[in-house]
């Protein structure tokens, strides 16, 4: 077992296991700090890609992702500043300007962690500032039973990992830059992959982009 | 270890002496070094070099003839040296075909120097100025350039009887402790781009926990117009070498890489060779000159990406992973290849280092300035009339630079603003230029001293199109991991190519403000947090340039396509002569009722054909903006002739 330290968290003084980091211990309290990319089952390499989960550390000039911070003891941790909710704001806009915004329609309605990061920071799911932009990618329904649509997908590479561990490995990340998406080896529909359809990718996707039709 | 060192010094002096041997020879009879580094192919160096070796067996003549790199002088390539006893050394510039010939054939069978063709001479003489004596030799100081384009990059021994690998033979002497204080002392700078303390990281990798540690070079150079570190390697691959092994010896490394861009073949040839002609030295591999220190480099060709030049996604593009930046902490010097302590250095910083071994910490402290000792290494690029390499002292001021060294601008025009430190640096205005060239300076005036990158504009350069080409540049090559840097940069983009396309809205530079705000906090790596810098330099600077394009439609440097219009000045063309006519691609001139040429606006492809192809007498063809100007002045004249038929 490894040591307990004790950290607070918005004033409030908590017990986390030494090295584990902060966004789980936060997690764990009860305490919540937005996150898309953050995966459980690979504490140790976060990806720290979606930029949510900033957080100010005392003592630290600039906020750093929750994510990627080892606890200590005595460290004291804030989830709410006004840098902070900039940052947030800033990257769920972000993210929302390029989500096909359809939820009345998604299979993840209700049970979607961009809806859950809109409510608890007070965000607006429709930019405000941002004109959106569409991606127009063909849905992939090769794979009885699975749906990706790659406009709703927010890169945060859950089915990836997810799809490594559980499943047959088929997806990953291709292109750079703005044209960077979740896709099969050569590009090639979901069918052709390999994919078994065991809808792990479904599962672990926050979103509603994978999704698992009955 | 004192026994073993005796042993090194003695196979040390052995291979000197051999190498000095053959360095002397070559002086005994004349020599003729020509430039062949990439800048110097591309200027004909290798049609020059066959040139005056074919001259040379006609005549017959006793010379030698050498393939050396590039000294910085890459306007006047191609560049050719001779040494000829008698003579102090010439350096001729812009050397033609034939004209390698003539000045061989002049100088060596009747002592005729040719020097109208002489760039400067290379020692003080009563015939022929030195370049020390141009304002450029006021400036330059070259510690890392000192042996570009005067040693063979392809002969150790040149490199040896130079003075080369003697601070590795020192260094072997020292203890490792002792080598971090010399460069800590030295307070080098990593010349990467952050410029963070060189020795610093060594004592980090050094005191980190874990074996074995590595050494890189980063040698990816992705930087658009940048080639700084292309040409030391072409020019002299042994400094960097050099620099590796002690920086490896400094750690307790014992395998090293240069990651070198395939886009530099000659560079990956020059290195390669490099390594394996001081591996035949014993200066690498087993138990270096008997010493028990063992260490070798192998060389890994990066495929070009902007991004893998970031030390952590270098790391993954070697490892056999998508060159992509991870978080840091923890840091390469502690978590770096394969998870091991890692030192990855620029190929400058590492070619600084057997200097500061040789000649001390407070030699090197003396120049530059204090918390930037040393010198800055500037590929200059752009408008600016001597492009090339080079080195002056940190804290030289930009306009030195730029007017001095760089001799100003081309083509009589007017300076507008310089690009410094590659494709997330800034642009600098007039009000800036006395700058001093350093870390802290550069950044504070909001630009960065990235890795040397220098592109000066002039009048015609539209600074909004300027920002939006690196925006361009960064966006591409973002690797669209993280979120500000995917989607910030793409919308920033998306928003300067509104306006250059004349579809500016008011409230468009204050969300090109906010946004590049959140994009530099947000960003995982550095390329989105500095992406943002030519758009806040340039909004900062040229604000007005921004406005003109916005609220009038307006490109004040006359450049953004759709923002301006070709016309012909009636009262200029001279009528009778078709030059615009047979240039234009489109048919869109033909001949007005006065038989002046007139444009078609709605057929015009604005490829400025007919603007180049007007005489300069004539000067006929102008550019309007905004194009509606176009109409107006064709009403004027229409008006004007009316009035003109009535009297
Ligand atoms: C997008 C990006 C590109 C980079 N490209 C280079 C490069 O081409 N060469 C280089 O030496 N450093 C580059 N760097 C900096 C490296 O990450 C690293 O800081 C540097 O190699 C360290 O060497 P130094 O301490 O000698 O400066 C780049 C950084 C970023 C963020």
């Amino acid at each position: 077992m490894a040591e307990k330290v004790t950290i607070t968290i918005d004033g409030r003084t908590v017990s986390a296991e030494a090295g584990e980091m902060l966004l789980w211990a936060a997690l764990d309290n009860g305490i919540y700090i937005p996150h898309l990319c953050a995966d459980r089952e690979d504490k140790e390499n976060p990806a720290a890609s979606c930029r949510l989960c900033f957080v100010e550390v005392q003592g630290r000039p600039v906020p750093v992702p929750a994510c990627t911070l080892p606890v200590s003891e005595g460290l004291v941790i804030n989830t709410r500043s006004e840098r902070v909710d900039g940052l947030v704001a800033a990257a769920f806009e972000l993210l929302m300007s390029n989500h096909k915004l359809d939820c009345k329609n998604c299979p993840a309605n209700g049970n979607c962690e961009l809806q859950r990061i809109a409510k608890e920071r007070k965000l607006r799911l429709k930019p405000k500032n941002l004109p959106v932009l569409e991606r127009n990618l063909p849905v992939d329904n090769s794979v009885a039973g699975l749906v990706y649509d790659p406009n709703k997908c927010v890169l945060c590479g859950r089915c990836v990992r997810a799809c490594r561990r559980g499943g047959n490995a088929v997806l990953g990340f291709t292109r750079r830059g703005y044209d960077r998406v979740v896709t099969t080896f050569g590009d090639v529909p979901l069918a052709e992959s390999g994919c078994s359809g065991c809808g792990e990718c479904a599962g672990a996707c926050p979103v509603g982009a994978f999704s698992v039709q009955k | 270890m004192s026994n073993n060192n005796a042993v090194a010094a003695a196979a040390f002096a052995e291979l000197q002496e051999t190498a000095r041997e053959s360095w002397e020879r070559l002086r005994e009879k004349p020599l003729i070094l020509i430039g062949a580094a990439t800048c110097g192919r591309a200027a004909g160096a290798l049609s020059l070099l066959e040139e005056v070796k074919n001259e040379i067996n006609r005549l017959q003549l006793d010379a030698n003839i050498i393939e050396v790199g590039c000294m910085g002088h890459c306007y006047a390539e191609p560049v050719m040296v001779i040494y000829n006893a008698g003579f102090p050394a010439i350096c001729y510039g812009y050397v033609k075909e034939g004209v390698g010939a003539r000045i061989v054939r002049d100088f060596l069978t009747e002592g005729d120097p040719g020097i109208e063709f002489a760039l400067a001479a290379l020692e003080p003489n009563d015939l022929f100025p030195t370049f020390a004596d141009f304002p450029r030799g006021v400036h330059e100081n070259k510690i890392v350039l000192e042996q570009c384009g005067f040693i063979d990059p392809q002969n150790i021994d040149h490199y040896i009887a130079t003075g080369g690998y003697a601070a590795l033979v020192k260094a072997l002497e020292m203890s490792p402790e002792a080598i971090i204080e010399t460069i800590k002392s030295s307070g080098l700078r990593g010349r990467g781009g952050a410029g963070f303390p060189t020795g610093v990281k060594w004592e980090t990798c050094r005191n980190a926990p874990g074996t074995p540690k590595y050494v890189i070079c980063n040698a990816d150079e992705g930087d658009p117009g940048a080639f700084m570190d292309r040409t030391i390697l072409e020019s002299n691959p042994h400094l960097m070498v050099e620099g590796l092994a002690i920086a490896a010896r400094a750690v307790g490394a014992e395998q090293g890489y240069v990651y070198i861009r395939a886009e530099y073949p000659l560079a990956v040839e020059r290195v390669t060779l490099a390594v394996q002609q001081a591996r035949e030295k014993g200066l690498l591999g087993n138990s270096i000159l008997g010493t028990g220190f063992n260490f070798d480099i192998e060389i890994f060709q990066g495929s070009g990406a902007f991004v893998c030049g970031e030390e952590t996604a270098l790391i993954a593009s070697m490892e056999g992973k998508p060159g992509i930046p991870r978080h840091r902490p923890p840091f390469p010097a502690v978590s770096g290849l394969w998870g091991k302590p890692t030192i990855i250095n620029n190929v400058k910083t590492l070619s600084y280092v057997p200097h500061i071994m040789k000649n001390g910490a407070e030699w090197f402290k003396s120049i530059g300035s204090e918390k930037n000792p040393g010198t800055a290494i500037f590929a200059l690029a752009g408008k600016v009339i001597n492009t090339g390499l080079a080195e002056v002292p940190m804290s030289t001021t930009l306009n030195e630079l730029i007017f001095d060294v760089g001799s100003g601008i081309a083509g009589g025009k007017k300076f507008k603003a310089v690009q410094i430190g590659g494709p997330s640096g800034g642009c600098l205005p007039e009000t800036a230029l006395d700058t001093p060239i350093d870390f802290d300076s550069l950044t504070g005036a909001g630009a960065m001293m990235g890795s040397g990158g220098m592109v000066v504009l002039d009048e015609d350069d539209c600074m909004v199109e300027i920002a939006r080409f690196f925006l361009d540049f960064t966006q591409k090559e973002s690797c669209g991991k993280c979120t500000f840097c995917r989607l910030g940069t793409k919308h920033m983009l998306d928003v300067l190519e509104r306006i250059t396309r004349g579809q500016g809205r008011p409230g468009d530079i204050d969300l090109l403000q906010e946004l590049a705000a959140k994009v530099k906090a947000g960003s995982l790596c550095s390329l989105g947090k500095t992406a943002p810098n030519p758009v806040l330099s340039t909004i900062k600077y040229f604000r007005d340039e921004y406005e003109a394009h916005i609220n009038e439609g307006r490109c004040p440097s006359l450049m953004c396509k759709d923002l301006i219009a070709y016309y012909i000045l009636p009262d200029k063309c001279e009528r009778s002569c078709d030059a615009c006519v047979g240039s234009c691609p489109v048919e869109a001139i033909h001949d007005n009722e006065d038989r002046i040429k007139v444009i078609d606006q709605k057929k015009c492809v604005k490829c400025d054909s007919c603007m180049v192809a007007c005489p300069p007498q004539y000067k006929a063809v102008v550019k309007l903006s905004p194009p509606h100007l176009v109409q107006e002045k064709e009403k004027e004249y229409r008006e004007g002739k009316k009035q003109w038929q009535k009297k």
